[in-house]
């Protein structure tokens, strides 16, 4: 992340990696958010030839520290609070805001990120930089204040789009109405393909939570379905398929494919059986864990396999009234009636 | 413990520098084996390993591990870092070997988030 060395870096100090392991959310919106999107328009701008007089009263009524000074749609200058209190002091209220004004006034353009304005006021001190359009004219202002508003109302933003997601889901089996609503999710699993394996688990526990499941049924969920995939990855010849069907009572989680099929299932269901090749075992898999594991994980587990045709492994998650992913768990039909 | 401060004890490198870590973590899990880490880990864990394909950051995830530490300055795989930013895992690198680092966190006041074998039959935790 050199980019942000400008930042941390910018009073001379070498960029460390320390530094670079705080890079947070909010840094990363400091790139995205352009000065535009959090710049104040809402301008009290002042003439060069204005009296200090009238400055004084008009800092003083808006309740603010500083104003651009334009001449002709360009700005020219900046006046602030010292400026009218040097201006005091010399007793010199009666002069014009262009003998007090600062005339080498720093600015920000409005299409630069975040981080430029940044960068200038630790650089500068200054509290408030003017913003210009790619035309050179004045259009906005922005303060630290502005920022950190704007920061703060894109993390809401972030945070309000995973809510709506969930909140969308979580209502599905109560919006559609049918006797017996179900999804079916299914997932093509190539065999050796080690780099993508989990990510059809990661999807399903994902969905799991979006749907309202809880912490443990996601992970138990979660935990099975990836013991299966895994097995796909590693054992099957033309890897498999993973279907799952999520009901407000019931998950049940199928993984089928069509060979070589499991000589003997006594045997494989043995802790510690594993007939998985050393470079799997070197991944960390094939000690022989995954089926006990998935026992372990779900309610109810069959596993038939022939040899020469294939293996499917079908498990069962029951969710209690109160895990439910409806509320109201109204069930009169049986599973076997539809 | 929060994640910055087993950072610290652990000399780390954390490799995921756009996520924070300012997270709880409740305490440690060391394995190599990942059936080790599905079979036993309690939610919230750091895990430290000497693994570093993708599939320890899928492990993870499943498990519900927030931060991963490599022990040995082992590096993560190009692959890992790209699944663990996208999955919100944290990664650390640590000079320390497995049993130092374990001993270095424990000593620290994290507590081992591993459930232990039960003697007779599986253990059911459900």
């Amino acid at each position: 992340m050199a980019r942000t060395s400008e930042v941390i870096g910018g009073k001379g100090r070498v960029f460390t990696d320390e530094d670079a392991s705080h890079i947070s959310r909010i840094e990363e919106l400091s790139y995205d958010l352009k000065i535009r999107e959090v710049m104040t328009t809402d301008l009290i701008v002042v003439s060069p030839k204005m009296k200090m007089q009238d400055v004084l009263e008009l800092l003083r009524q808006g309740r603010i520290s500083g104003a651009p000074v334009v001449w002709q749609g360009k700005l020219v200058g900046l006046i602030s609070l010292e400026d009218l209190i040097r201006s005091m002091v010399n007793h010199e209220l009666h002069k014009n805001v262009e003998d007090y004004m600062t005339r080498d006034v720093i600015t920000v353009k409005s299409t630069d990120p975040v981080v430029k304005a940044l960068e200038k006021f630790a650089r500068t001190r200054v509290g408030r930089l003017p913003v210009l359009d790619p035309d050179g004219y004045l259009i906005g202002i922005i303060t630290k204040g502005d920022i950190t508003r704007g920061i703060l109302f894109a993390l809401h933003k972030d945070f309000q789009a995973e809510e709506i997601r969930v909140y969308r889901a979580s209502h599905l089996f109560e919006d559609i109405v049918s006797d017996r609503t179900s999804l079916i999710m299914r997932y093509r699993i190539k065999a050796g393909d080690f780099t993508h394996g989990g990510a059809a688990s990661a999807n399903i526990k994902r969905a799991l939570l979006r749907l309202g499941a809880n912490t443990q049924i996601a992970r138990r969920c979660g935990i099975a379905i990836y013991e299966a995939e895994m097995n796909q990855i590693i054992h099957t010849d033309q890897g498999g398929l993973i279907r799952v069907e999520i009901e407000p009572h019931r998950i049940l989680m199928q993984a089928i494919d069509d060979g070589p099929g499991i000589p003997d299932i006594d045997q494989a269901m043995q802790p510690g059986f594993s007939t998985a090749p050393e470079f799997v075992r070197e991944l960390g898999f094939g000690a022989g864990m995954g089926l006990v594991n998935i026992r372990r994980c779900v309610d109810k587990m069959s596993l038939t396999s022939i040899k020469g045709k294939g293996t499917r492994l079908i498990m069962k998650i029951y969710l209690q009234p109160e895990d439910s992913l409806k509320e109201n768990n109204d069930r009169s039909l049986q599973e076997e009636d539809l | 413990m929060k994640l910055s401060q087993i950072i610290q004890i652990a000399n780390g490198v954390c490799h995921t520098g756009p996520l924070t870590q300012d997270i709880e973590i409740k305490g440690g899990f060391g394995a190599d084996l990942m059936s080790d880490v599905l079979a036993a880990v309690i939610p919230d864990a750091v895990l430290l390993t000497g693994l570093c394909n993708p599939q320890v950051v899928r492990t993870a995830q499943m498990a519900d591990v927030r931060a991963i530490v490599f022990v040995r300055g082992k590096q993560p795989h190009p692959e890992t870092v790209e699944i663990a930013l996208q999955e919100n895992i944290p990664l650390i690198s640590s000079p320390f070997g497995m049993f130092e680092l374990c001993g270095r966190l424990f000593q620290a006041g994290l507590p081992s988030l591993e459930q232990t074998v039960q003697q007779e039959g599986h253990g059911q935790d459900k």
